[in-house]
């Protein structure tokens, strides 16, 4: 059995009282209680506060570029589909720099999770506005509050029928460990936008802000696979904000329509240097 | 008698002429002539004026010939624009839908449209009429052409094979009992070949990656390197490999930087626009030291430039691009066998040093095609260089996937492999991968990622030089410009000049010291480049000290010929 002790125990660069304790310790709960082992997992990161999450659990990581975690994650899983790939990623990351990336993730569907950092602000840069901050929020570059409106990143991959589509917060111990697992469990692209405080840089959505809002969205509301429903549950956002699991569609999974992965990962596929030499001799 | 003609078939976009030039150069190829063809379009689906030029020899070529033997106009634009590039040739034209106010001496006219709507019944046969016409021009044998075809549309059934014979059989007799001056360019077929291919130099380094055991590429398409990706996608089911299509650049080299780094082979093949976009993770394959092919097949820039031309212009960029220092390898092939045995060797040199690789192509050598020995798969190595299961268990100490070693070299595991932990970082980073900002790990970092470029510089080959060694001029190139350079030196030497090339292939790291051994003498040196700036030469300065008497340079979109060459030494009055 695999243990939280297993995914060792490191010191961190967050501030104290940041989101991202919360979030690292309910990944490893989750990972301890499905007995995921560290040499099986692949953790891919960007860059932000959350792109630090790797160094702090003991296994495979690869630590990109900012706003780039979907593509390498996307490519690693493909070559070797027995490892279980997660994308951690922030705000900034994934929604801006990386918006596309998302995109096109979700029309691929490749078996990955994406855990969202989602501190509605830009920590690592120290306090510019991110593509989810609140509108009017006053930061050193709009002085007079941010203009543009706040991305809805459950909209909008629900619009584009991402397979799994959640919400939960760090201060949730319970709700994320658990929500995590069910992403994780779930078969193609599964995006967890996680709430979190940025105790330093952003004074309007705190803790206690999130903590008065949130609430668990009751899943027998409506179908999980409606698609309209879990739409019009995702504009649901101020006094209260609903976590849970919005929208689950099993949609055929990227690494599944590549017949070449039936037979096993793609990187013990050997050279075939005789079906070379058949081409060449159709230049001849 | 020696045999050289060539033949220019022009036309619009979308008139046939890839399909008239690729059998008309392949039979002629399987006749046993050497052929040589170089394509000329514009960037547009349909209309516009474009070309498809073949030059045959007896001899071995390697190079585009400026003077034209036989037109095939499909437009009048392919008579008013070539006209004067010929000058005792054959215009084939059908006047019947070609509209001419003069008529030449030189003009043939074969109606291809009436003999394929009376021979196949419909006018899309034209296209086998008029390369029939043209084989029946030449006098050579029509049973080379009936094989082509019959082998061309194989899939498509007996009945599209047997149309296709019958209208090329016809332009073939229509050719032989109406041309009034017979055999006019008396041509001797010479004898087959034994062991030649004709293939572009996209095609090839399609080969080549599959030599090299492929199993990941990523691209996001764009003129002209798109034939690779096309040529690569073909095979994929065969080769148990995966080739995906990206949303851009960006994700095309990420992603194949987050393949590798689990231990696929993978590589991205883009063009100079492309590889702007995939700089951000040229230094990502760098500073997590992840090995990565990246084919760039330049055209003339910058922007979108001249997206269906060719040029030489973005080798300095290549050399330099990302921010902060690492080690890479620049490789330029000059010919379809390099485009193939380098690309794959390209693989293991960036599995060996763990650094991208960048293969540098053009329009002219992605899109032409030569006549080359047979490649050989079984002559290239693969060395993957990855810590096998076995050494992991040996293992004394905890594994980290940056450890210090002599070389800089630290061995390389992947995740998923039992008893290792693979961490990578794009920060800098301590020997496990964590994130380490301080200066004394930074100094060993850069000391252990430098000196990878070190080992290699060591390890790259010195030019090729064609012609005598203690030639007094020597003619200098890299990459695409090697076959007009050889035969610009052959020109020469008919006329008694004493000259020679250095052909650079591996282009950086340079090994300095042996090139200024080489090129130490006396001798004139000109360095010749499909760009404005002489981007080689000032590497060739800035890396080895070595100065220039002069520069040819070509920046009109067109690649050189060996005529061009030797006008510009003239000009220059070099000679």
């Amino acid at each position: 059995m695999v243990s939280i002790e297993d995914y060792g125990n490191y010191d961190t660069a967050w501030c104290p009282g940041c989101g991202d304790f919360g979030i690292l310790k309910a990944l490893k709960k989750a990972l301890a209680e499905m007995d995921k082992s560290p040499d099986e997992m692949l953790l891919v990161s960007g860059i932000g506060q959350s792109g630090k999450l790797p160094h702090y659990l003991n296994c495979n990581f690869f630590n990109g570029l900012h706003g780039r975690t979907l593509p390498p994650a996307t490519a690693a899983k493909v070559s070797n589909h027995e490892l279980t790939v997660m994308a951690i990623a922030g705000d900034g990351d994934c929604y801006g720099e990386g918006g596309n990336h998302l995109i096109h993730a979700i029309r691929r569907n490749p078996d990955i999770t994406v855990l969202v950092h989602d501190n509605q602000i830009y920590g690592l840069t120290k306090g510019q506005a991110s593509p989810t901050t609140q509108p009017g929020m006053k930061t050193k570059i709009n002085k007079e509050g941010v203009f543009n409106r706040q991305l809805n990143p459950l909209a909008l991959a629900i619009s584009q029928d991402c397979s799994f589509v959640a919400r939960s917060f760090s201060g949730d111990i319970e709700h994320l460990p658990e929500t995590i697992k069910r992403a994780v469990e779930h078969k193609g692209l599964s995006l967890v936008d996680i709430l979190q405080p940025c105790v330093t840089f952003n004074h309007l959505n705190t803790f206690k802000w999130y903590s008065e809002r949130v609430y668990k969205l009751d899943e027998n509301e409506y179908p999980l696979n409606d698609r309209v429903k879990a739409f019009e549950k995702s504009l649901e956002w101020g006094e209260r904000i609903p976590m849970g699991v919005f929208y689950v569609n099993d949609r055929p999974v990227f690494e599944d329509s590549l017949d070449v992965l039936s037979s096993g990962p793609l990187i013990r596929n050997e050279v075939k240097t005789e079906l070379v030499n058949e081409l060449i001799d159709g230049f001849m | 008698m020696k045999v050289d003609l060539t033949i220019k078939i022009g036309g619009a976009a979308g008139q046939g002429l890839d399909t008239i030039g690729s059998v008309l150069s392949s039979t002629l190829m399987k006749c046993g002539f050497f052929v040589f063809t170089t394509q000329f379009y514009l960037s547009r689906i349909r209309g516009g004026h474009n070309t498809f030029q073949i030059r045959i020899s007896d001899e071995a070529i390697k190079a585009m010939d400026e003077k034209v033997d036989i037109l095939i106009a499909l437009d009048r634009a392919s008579i008013e624009n070539h006209l004067d590039e010929m000058s005792d040739g054959v215009v084939i034209v059908d006047k019947d839908t070609v509209k001419l106010d003069d008529d030449f001496d030189s003009l043939f006219h074969v109606p291809l449209l009436k003999i394929a709507k009376d021979t196949g019944g419909n006018k899309l046969y034209a296209n086998s009429v008029a390369v029939g016409a043209s084989m029946g021009l030449l006098c050579l044998d029509f049973d080379v052409l009936s094989d082509v075809l019959s082998s061309i549309f194989e899939r498509k059934g007996q009945e599209i094979i047997d149309n296709n014979i019958k209208a090329a059989k016809a332009g073939y007799d229509y050719a032989r009992d109406n041309y009034p001056q017979g055999c006019k360019f008396d041509i001797r077929q010479p004898e087959k070949h034994s062991n030649k291919m004709l293939i572009a130099g996209n095609e090839s380094v399609g080969l080549g990656a599959l030599a090299a055991g492929l199993h990941f590429l990523s691209a996001y398409p764009m003129t002209p390197s798109t034939g690779v990706m096309n040529y690569i996608a073909g095979k994929a089911g065969k080769f148990g490999l995966v080739v995906e299509q990206a949303e851009d650049e960006i994700a095309a080299l990420n992603m194949a930087i987050g393949a590798s780094f689990t231990g696929a082979r993978s590589m991205v093949t883009t063009s100079g626009g492309g590889f702007c976009l995939m700089v951000e993770a040229l230094g990502l394959a760098g500073m997590t030291e992840t090995p990565v092919v990246i084919f760039q097949a330049q055209r003339p820039g910058p922007a979108t430039g001249l997206p269906t031309m060719t040029e030489q212009g973005d080798l300095l960029f290549a050399i330099h691009a990302a921010q902060g220092e690492f080690p890479r390898c620049v490789l330029a092939p000059g010919t379809p066998e390099d485009c193939f045995y380098m690309t794959a060797s390209a693989f293991n040199i960036a599995e060996k040093y763990q650094i991208p690789v960048i293969v540098m192509s053009d329009q002219y050598l992605a899109d032409s095609m030569f006549t080359c020995e047979r490649f050989d798969a079984s002559k290239v190595p693969v060395e993957r260089h990855l810590l096998s299961d076995e050494e992991i268990s040996s293992m004394q100490e905890e594994y980290g996937r940056y450890r210090f070693t002599q070389s800089g070299i630290s061995p390389r595991a992947v995740p998923g492999q039992k008893g290792v932990l693979v961490g990578a970082d794009s920060d800098e980073h301590d020997e496990f991968g964590h994130i380490d900002e301080t200066q004394e790990n930074r100094i060993n970092m850069v000391h252990k990622r430098m000196n990878k470029l070190e080992l290699l510089r060591d390890e790259m080959p010195v030019p090729e030089i064609y012609g005598p060694e203690d030639a007094e001029l020597t003619l200098i190139g890299w990459g695409s410009t090697y076959g007009p350079l050889v035969e610009a030196v052959d020109i020469l030497k008919e006329e008694g000049h004493s000259v020679n090339v250095m052909h650079f292939t591996h282009l950086y790291p340079l090994p300095a010291e042996k090139i200024r051994e080489m090129l130490g003498g006396s001798g004139m040196k000109v360095c010749v480049e499909n760009n404005r700036t002489g981007q080689f030469a000032r590497l060739l300065a800035a890396e080895a000290g070595i100065g220039m008497m002069e520069n040819i340079l070509r920046y009109d979109g067109l690649p050189f010929t060996p005529q061009f060459i030797v006008d510009a030494l003239r000009k220059k009055e070099v000679l």
